[in-house]
């Protein structure tokens, strides 16, 4: 992989940055995904994160978009380290939609510091050294005589000192370093320190632009009357009624959904009005009737009975090490427990919301989305043009959490937009949010395990859950290696016998990923098992997972992996994207977080009646947390009282964004834990809205204490990697409380009856 | 044609009766600071300042809104709101920022009338201001600071 850096300069770069003349670098993606998308050389240097203007100014080019995990402040740190850069002397682009710049936009998997850590600091380093070459010759010393500090060149023989503004001109033309000096670590100035939310004034002032305040000149306002199966059709609608309502202006029928689902819009019928409520009203005006094809049967009662027969009925099997059902039935002790967790869904604070505007045959568009290319491809095969023709902007996100992911919402504003001849802002209700997701999988898993002299000797795991693949691909019937692979397949421990199979679970929902996807039902079964194993065996439940994790070693799942017939080569196991190289599954680093959440909890410790403290341990996204929660059940009433989170995930950019996100993640995993289930009847979700899908409130939230493992592995992931070990320590810390074993999420009442 | 007075100045707004603030606001007067995120007064997104009390926009009709006092996140100046928004940058309480104004809005009217809150105070007047990012514990505290940035 080239670490070659290139001033494009010379090829037209400045005038599409809006850059003026100065020095401008482009550092290529040093990221495993784009070389995965398998872009030639040229290609990869075409992208631009940092532009410095002849006043100094830094300008820093933020692909990945914001919906509070901090990206667009973590990024910038980055860069600014190695630059030397004052922080104030930033100016943070959001930047637009562009793959052949920017590389590889899209916002989920944790990756925005992961993948681009390397991309931002040789960025940040090759225009801290050119402007240092362009001072050294400035005045006539050697490069080594001089040095970058805070937005100045220190000359050091002389002890005088310029401002960088003085030699960007000059640098602009010299030749990127072809070698980056990265800084030490002792000489950080930004990374590795705590940096405020570049937003936070106008959070503070009412003065954001998230996708549900854009405002453009002569805009109207758009909501959609849309089948409430998946697949469904429109079969009538009453136009002039919906015509008759005060305000509304037109009234245009969405192109049905044609399967697979993809990040398609779901069709329907969508009222224009002068403001949205004048749209809600002439929504209801509407009286839209639908026929609800195949998907109609979909009924979560039933559905849970088929999943329970599959996991009961044929297997495949995607990882097998030694002979399972021998060890099983040399066991002097076996376990078996069936878990079972739910559709989830991400229900951010923003519902989806885009704006489109046409100007002739151009196209702008602002849209909530995190990933303003993936708008621009999917928007694009339905107008008709190349995506890179579409102008995309992503704006803030009010939460995603996954669902910003699929623009099916973006589509519905391009149409509309263009049928009526003025820029559409299409307004997503909360209803349409929650009726029309992309949502987390429902779950059935049954865990088998087997003990001999007092050590685990098999581990049997079944899952059957519809697949994210099915959204794509109605042939995925099953869960797919990708998901297994977030928990079960990686399965950490030094059991002799072990073996991971699926069941058929054919998907009637749009299924989408969910922060953390399939770690929150894989890890909340083997964070059950391991508690319950413990407890059977007579075991404090840190003690039982060390014992099953083994001896300090990299692990490399890949090799207990089965070739599945007709599959053209040995599987391999993803690891979030990453190399096994860079990011190890390191047993030593999962066992530092337990023990950490075990000091800080004093797990182990006795607990008065009624109290208690629950562990679990997981390792996503290439990062470890391990969480502990303290509950108490008080005459069947749950509270969680107390939450303690380690992570380790490398290098901490932005320590309190890190710890943030725990927090954060700590408050999602008890909303999944305690409250989240999402049903259909009659292939239609019933819950519209947070009192049927309700989240965790101010007065259930727990004070959480969190760690950071200090490391100098490369980053990790830290959006999602908080949330998988949170419910299995709420239920285990029930258990611990009182007896009874929660193996069905969510909890709600379980614990009065 | 109705007419309002809202953050101090008196806006005269062509909307159907029955619309609630939440749109007049936003959709017609184009302050996008209070926000949509239930429409059914569950998630106090949508918080204003109605004569001073904290109210859910999303159901407060326009034709409601004659001789009241009408203020949004934009028209907020006071040292509660000035106090607490110093303590929210002090702890770096957002994260996506979505439910904030809604937060700030309650939190500032929460330390008018309280200006020493516990903990349980403090929980009971914000317990209709969802944070699907989980910002609470910082919520918590920063209102705390804020209560004592005003007797400092």
């Amino acid at each position: 992989m080239s670490k070659h850096l290139e001033n494009v300069s010379r090829r037209g770069f400045l005038k599409t940055a809006g850059v003026t003349s100065g020095l401008i670098l482009a550092a290529p993606m040093l990221s495993n995904h784009v070389m995965a998308a398998a872009r030639g050389e040229e290609e990869l240097v075409s992208s631009g994160y940092l532009a410095i203007k002849p006043d100094g100014t830094a300008h820093v080019f933020v692909h990945r978009v914001e919906m509070g995990q901090g990206s667009r402040t973590g990024l910038p740190q980055v860069v600014a380290d190695e630059l030397e850069a004052d922080w104030g002397r930033l100016h943070i682009e959001a930047a637009f939609g562009d793959k052949a710049r920017f590389g590889d936009q899209n916002t989920d998997g944790s990756t925005s510091i992961r993948k681009f850590y390397d991309a931002f600091r040789q960025a940040g380093a090759a225009a801290r050294m050119m402007i240092e070459q362009a001072a050294a010759n400035e005045w006539g010393v050697s490069v080594s005589d001089v040095e970058a500090k805070k937005h100045r060149v220190i000359n050091k023989i002389t002890g005088k000192s310029e401002d960088f503004s003085k030699f960007v001109v000059a640098a602009s033309k010299l030749e990127v370093p072809k070698d980056v000096q990265l800084k030490k670590k002792a000489d950080r100035t930004f990374i590795g320190k705590p940096q405020r939310n570049i937003y936070m004034k106008q959070i503070l002032t009412g003065g954001t632009q998230f996708g549900q305040d854009t405002i453009r000149p002569n805009m109207v306002f758009a909501v959609a009357a849309r089948p409430p199966v998946v697949g469904g059709k429109v079969t009538s609608y009453d136009k002039a009624a919906a015509m008759a309502v005060d305000g509304v202006l037109d009234v245009v029928e969405l192109p049905a959904l044609e399967m697979p689902a993809l990040f398609k819009p779901v069709g329907g019928v969508a009222v224009v009005a002068s403001n949205t409520w004048a749209a809600m009203k002439g929504r209801e005006a509407l009286n839209a009737q639908f026929e609800d094809g195949a998907n109609a049967s979909y009924d979560s009662a039933e559905y849970e009975k088929q999943l329970w027969k599959s996991i009961d009925g044929d297997s495949v099997t995607h990882m097998k090490r030694g002979d399972v059902d021998a060890a099983l039935e040399g066991a002097s002790k076996t376990y078996s427990a069936d878990y079972y967790v739910p559709h989830q869904h991400h229900i951010p604070m923003e519902p989806p919301a885009a704006t489109a505007e046409w100007n002739g045959d151009d196209l702008k568009m602002w849209v909530c989305c995190q990933d303003p290319t993936s708008v621009q491809e999917t928007v694009a095969a339905f107008v008709g043009k190349k995506p890179e023709e579409i102008y995309v902007e992503a704006t803030l996100l009010g939460g995603a959490f996954g669902r910003k992911s699929k623009p099916d919402f973006a589509v519905e504003a391009a149409l509309v937009a263009k049928a009526v001849g003025r820029p559409v802002k299409m307004v997503w209700s909360r209803e349409d949010d929650v009726r029309h997701g992309y949502y987390h999988t429902v779950a059935a898993q049954r865990v088998n395990v087997g003990v001999k002299d007092g050590k685990v000797t098999a581990w049997k795991h079944k899952a059957a859950y519809p697949s994210i693949g099915a959204t794509f691909n109605p042939a995925a019937d099953q869960p797919g290696a990708f998901e297994l692979g977030l928990g079960l397949l990686d399965m950490p421990f030094d059991t002799a016998n072990m073996q991971v199979d699926t069941g058929k679970a054919p998907a009637h929902v749009r299924i989408g990923w969910m922060r953390s996807v399939a770690n929150i039902q894989q890890a909340f079964a083997v964070g059950s098992m391991v508690d319950e194993i413990a407890q059977g065996e007579g075991k404090n439940t840190a003690d039982m997972w060390m014992e099953l994790i083994g001896f300090d070693r990299k692990i490399n799942p890949s090799v207990d992996l089965v070739k599945q017939p007709g599959a053209p080569r040995d599987p391999q196991y993803s690891n979030y994207g990453e190399s096994l190289e860079r990011h190890p599954v390191d047993t030593a680093r999962l066992k530092a977080v337990l023990d950490k959440v075990v000091q800080m909890s004093g797990y182990g410790k006795d607990m008065p009646k009624g109290k208690g403290i629950g562990i679990s341990v997981h390792r996503s996204f290439v990062s470890y947390v391990a969480c502990a929660a303290e509950v108490e059940v008080t005459d069947g009433e749950l509270k969680v009282t107390n939450a303690w989170m380690a992570v380790d995930c490398g290098v901490a950019v932005n320590p309190d964004r890190v710890k943030a996100q725990m927090e954060g993640a700590v408050l999602f995993g008890m909303s999944i834990a305690m409250h989240g289930e999402i049903t259909a009847k009659d292939g239609a979700i019933v819950e519209g809205n947070f009192d049927g899908y309700p989240v965790c409130r101010m007065s259930e939230c727990p004070p959480v204490e969190t760690a950071i493992i200090e490391s100098d592995a490369v980053p990790g992931g830290v959006g999602e990697p908080g949330v998988p070990p949170v419910a299995p320590a709420i239920t285990n810390a029930i258990f611990a409380a009182t007896g009874k074993r929660i193996r069905r999420l969510p909890i709600k009442d379980q614990l009065s009856t | 044609m109705a007419s309002i007075k809202l953050n101090g100045q008196r806006v005269s707004v062509d909307a159907a009766p029955d619309t609630p603030l939440l749109w007049v606001i936003r959709d017609h007067l184009n302050l996008t600071g209070t926000k949509f995120g239930c429409g059914v007064a569950s998630c106090g997104a949508c918080t204003i300042l109605v004569d001073g009390e904290p109210m859910r926009s999303c159901q407060f009709r326009l034709e409601d809104a004659e001789g009241v006092e009408i203020s949004t996140i934009e028209g907020q100046e006071d040292s509660a709101f000035k106090n607490v928004q110093a303590a929210w940058r002090e702890l770096d309480v957002v994260q996506c920022g979505y439910c904030q104004s809604g937060q700030v809005m309650a939190a500032a009217a929460l330390i008018r009338s309280n200006p020493k809150p516990t903990d349980e105070d403090i929980d009971e007047a914000l317990n209709g201001n969802l944070c699907r990012c989980g910002t609470y514990q910082r919520i918590r505290a920063a209102v705390h600071l804020a209560a004592e940035k005003m007797e400092a």
